[in-house]
């Protein structure tokens, strides 16, 4: 029972897709708009609940649906299977670069108000230092969870 | 209507669903209990007005622990020993 | 002995349930978190978030403000801690055969 089910689940993983019509078409009318949804949760984070870490879920819960569902080798086009721990590393560097760049800029680490974009009151610049840190929030969560699913599945 | 009324049916749901998580024998069956659980939590947060943590606990809790959670019991044993 | 776990398990409720009794109300604004200086006249944390995360960083939502720029140290540790479960996986899961 055990090794079966573990048999079928990598097989399914690895190799070839569900053949089953009715989970292809929700799957594909699903995913773009969980997509969508993440990109709004993590761009209206300013605005309404929401920011990096629960878009960052919600873009990663997308790919978990497409790798479940179409399988390892045809969900290749849309994250690779390498990609996942480089992207993870350069959402960590933008938040650090973030605040290092305002450091070096001035002012003391992560002190989004000294960042050199000329022609913003420190207040905006706040409001875009922000932006870009929940960027690197979105993309270390989504990569960090996309990861995880593929390495307990051995990628 | 009572104040509190809500809440009260929130945190009994809460509690039986964590009770009954406990004692389940089949793991899916505790995975999706759990996912109640969270999502029990989750509306209790939206009642005490903390909508940020309530959205973080909706998706994480419900969402990305419970696909782990049903790929961890796929890799390893679908009964519960004890 | 498992008598005195119980016993411990509901001693414990009640106390907890005393404890949410005893609670202000939610939005007291006499409540020690939403007062405006303590008693030594210094600033309270939360009084000044709300007074001053809108002029700070033109963001609505002050919890991002919080989360983001006041705060923003603990949530680099946090991404940090999140990129390192990660990894971790990456070394303990990864299979080498592929």
């Amino acid at each position: 029972m055990n090794e079966v089910t573990r048999d079928i689940v990598l097989r399914r993983h690895m190799e070839g897709p569900i053949v089953s019509p009715i989970v292809h078409v929700c799957i594909r009318g699903l995913v773009p708009f969980i997509q969508i949804v993440g990109l709004y949760v993590y761009f209206h984070g300013h605005y309404s609940p929401g920011g990096g870490f629960q878009g960052g879920v919600l873009m990663a819960a997308s790919i978990i649906l497409l790798r479940m569902s179409l399988g390892l080798a045809d969900s290749q086009a849309v994250m690779p299977n390498r990609l996942p721990i480089p992207l993870a590393a350069v959402g960590a560097l933008i938040y650090a670069g973030t605040g290092l760049f305002a450091m070096v800029a001035g002012g003391s680490y992560l002190d989004y108000g000294f960042l050199p974009i000329p022609g913003l009151e420190p207040a905006m610049l706040r409001n875009l230092g922000i932006l870009m840190i929940e960027l690197g929030v979105t993309l270390c969560v989504m990569s960090t969870i996309i990861s995880i699913y593929d390495n307990l599945l051995g990628s | 209507m009572l104040p509190w009324l809500i809440e009260i049916i929130l945190f009994t749901v809460l509690i039986v669903a964590a009770l009954v998580a406990l004692g389940l024998r089949n793991l899916l069956a505790a995975v999706v209990t759990l996912s109640i659980f969270s999502f029990m939590s989750a509306s209790i947060m939206v009642k005490l007005g903390a909508i940020d943590v309530a959205f973080t606990e909706a998706v994480v809790g419900a969402g990305a622990v419970g696909v782990i959670n049903i790929l961890a019991i796929l890799l390893t044993s679908r009964k519960s020993a004890d | 002995m498992k008598a005195i776990r119980i016993l411990a398990l509901a001693a414990f409720s009640a106390v907890m349930m005393v404890a949410v009794v005893h609670l202000p109300p939610k939005g007291d604004p006499h409540s020690p978190a939403n007062r405006v200086e303590n008693v030594l006249k210094g600033p309270v944390a939360g009084a000044y978030y709300i007074q001053n995360s809108y002029p700070d960083a033109k963001t609505p939502n002050m919890v991002t403000v919080i989360l983001a720029d006041y705060r923003g140290f603990d949530t680099l540790g946090e991404t940090v801690v999140v990129f390192a479960g990660g990894v971790a996986c990456l070394y303990l899961l990864r299979r080498r055969t592929a």
